[in-house]
């Protein structure tokens, strides 16, 4: 190896893994010594009714987000692809949008736009939050959806099921998704990611989901907030493992991702 | 005649997407616009707009437009060099596929967690502080603290050198050996080559890369947020605290200054767009 880039990357190396390995030194401090090594900032955690409620939150958030999202988007792409694939770059520049507007300007938007709609809609994080979840995950579902159904051959599929005398809603559940099922994972990996990550809406829309409770333990006690940060990095690395596991099958695409800032 | 109404009634499939986007994205951001110039009683103004050019606004605006600046282009260069060392001859292969997976997954560790790893390592009780401490030299006393505009800078890259290491792997992928081998052949040295063919085939991925970036800092806002308690000025900052705080008395200025932040976007968009164009063509 030359050594220029033996240099950059240990550089590199060092600036990514010296904040991980600090972190993991302070989740091992005591709260009320500041000495090591104790495992109770990870007992907290997991004995805070607080820490469960807001995961279930941002878990079931993410379900919701993610059937949403399948549900606008795969008979969509599936369209486009068999019939109007004139509208296809149409539908890549909107699922693109999202990616270039900052999530803090959508929030504004959102909020200006929904105030004053009824409250099982605009006061319930199943509601308003969802609602903006999807519109987050559009770019990462988009592109691996469209990878996916690009993989395959749509038509094809489409007659012979046809021929066989199946119905429209059987076609796209049965012969389509099974072929499409390694990008719809992909995309909902990344979408996974996404919403267990995202702060910037659900605080200005007073949601308490798992980054707002990271949040309110980094304000409030230092060393539990380690662990919750490491809990949070195991999270990302865990969807995006998945991803990489599902990505190894064709047609999934290498998408790149850009979650909570 | 039977083919136009099968046309129409295709278009129909697609309706549930388009309605959605029209309700969640469409909607909301012509609602931004509007409210962008309003008037708190009634009737459209431009003073919200006209406002944004006075203290703090267009300071925030500068610190925000400085930091982007700073992480994107520091950002990319650092990242163009250790996705090239990477990648270069001579380098394991397995290096490039870890570094590829850990890109993947640091770029998308940003906001909370990532605030508070960076106030473990560099914060006043740190680790790489106390190490300093201990060995005389205390860099709290010196005006080197992670809550300021350098620290967030610092934070930043982050999430912005994975992210250009990811954007960029493809282009230095398209770099082709043969004209390495043509240059050398010719004569051509190290540096000539880098001079006459690499930066040139490379320029318009890594203009376009850096301005990814510059868009990817400047909507940043849970980072800064955990990070400085609102401390620096940056316009995502100043709009949020516009909601959570009390300072409500004109949302339409936090519309405004929404609205400013899709011009400055939208002027990033029109560089990038022909940019990505041409860097298309050395693309595989």
């Amino acid at each position: 190896m030359a050594p220029s880039a033996f240099l950059w990357l240990l550089l590199g190396a060092l600036y990514f893994f010296i904040p991980l390995i600090a972190t993991t030194l302070f989740s091992l401090k005591s709260n009320q010594t500041g000495h090591c090594c104790t495992a109770a900032n990870y007992s907290w955690v997991i004995h805070s009714a607080a820490f469960w409620h807001s995961l279930k939150i941002s878990a079931l958030l993410a379900l919701e987000t993610i059937v949403i999202s399948l549900l606008l988007f795969v008979p969509t792409i599936y369209w486009v692809h068999l019939k109007l694939p004139k509208l296809r770059p149409v539908i890549a520049f909107l699922a693109l949008i999202p990616f270039v507007v900052p999530p803090i300007v959508m929030v504004v938007g959102l909020l200006r736009f929904f105030k004053g709609t009824p409250s099982w809609f605009y006061a319930q994080p199943w509601g308003f939050l969802a609602g903006a979840y999807v519109i987050l995950a559009f770019p990462y579902m988009f592109f691996s959806l469209d990878a996916g159904f690009r993989a395959i051959d749509v038509h094809t599929l489409t007659e012979a099921s046809q021929s066989l005398g199946a119905r429209w809603t059987t076609t796209l559940v049965k012969v389509i998704l099974p072929n499409i099922r390694a990008a719809a994972l992909a995309g909902s990996f990344l979408t996974l990611a996404i919403v267990m990550g995202e702060f910037t809406i659900a605080n200005l829309s007073a949601f308490h989901t798992f980054p707002i409770f990271i949040q309110y333990v980094n304000e409030s006690q230092g060393f539990p907030a380690a662990s919750l940060t490491l809990l949070s990095f195991g999270i990302t690395w865990a969807a995006m493992g998945s991803l990489l596991l599902v990505g190894r099958k064709r047609g999934t695409g290498g998408a790149v991702v850009a979650g909570a800032r | 005649m039977s083919g136009r109404r099968r046309l129409s009634l295709a278009w129909l499939a697609t309706v549930p997407f388009f309605a959605y986007t029209i309700l969640f994205l469409f909607l909301p951001a012509g609602s931004v616009l509007i409210g962008a110039f309003q008037g708190t009683v009634h009737g459209y103004t431009f003073g919200n707009v006209r406002q944004l050019f006075n203290h703090p606004y267009i300071d925030a605006y500068k610190t925000s437009i400085e930091v982007s600046l700073v992480t994107s282009v520091i950002g990319g260069v650092a990242g163009l060099f250790i996705a090239y060392a990477a990648i270069r001859e001579g380098t394991p292969r397995w290096i490039r596929s870890a570094l590829t997976t850990f890109s993947g997954v640091a770029a998308n560790f940003g906001g909370i967690p990532l605030a508070f790893a960076f106030i473990a390592t560099l914060g006043p009780l740190g680790i790489i502080t106390v190490f300093f401490r201990k060995h005389g030299w205390d860099p709290t006393q010196h005006g080197l603290s992670l809550f300021s505009k350098t620290g967030v800078e610092l934070t930043y890259m982050y999430f912005q050198l994975p992210l250009m290491i990811l954007v960029i792997a493809p282009a230095i992928d398209g770099l082709r050996k043969e004209w390495r081998e043509a240059s050398a052949n010719l004569g051509g040295s190290q540096l000539q080559f880098w001079r006459y063919i690499g930066v040139p085939v490379l320029m318009p991925s890594l203009l376009g890369a850096i301005i990814l970036l510059f868009g990817n800092a400047f909507a940043a806002y849970a980072t800064a947020y955990s990070l400085t308690s609102g401390t620096v000025n940056l316009v995502p900052i100043l709009i949020g605290a516009y909601y959570s705080g009390n300072v409500l008395n004109n949302p339409h200025l936090a519309q405004a200054m929404a609205f400013g932040m899709f011009v400055v976007l939208a002027l990033m968009m029109v560089i990038y767009i022909p940019l990505q164009r041409r860097a298309a063509r050395w693309a595989k």
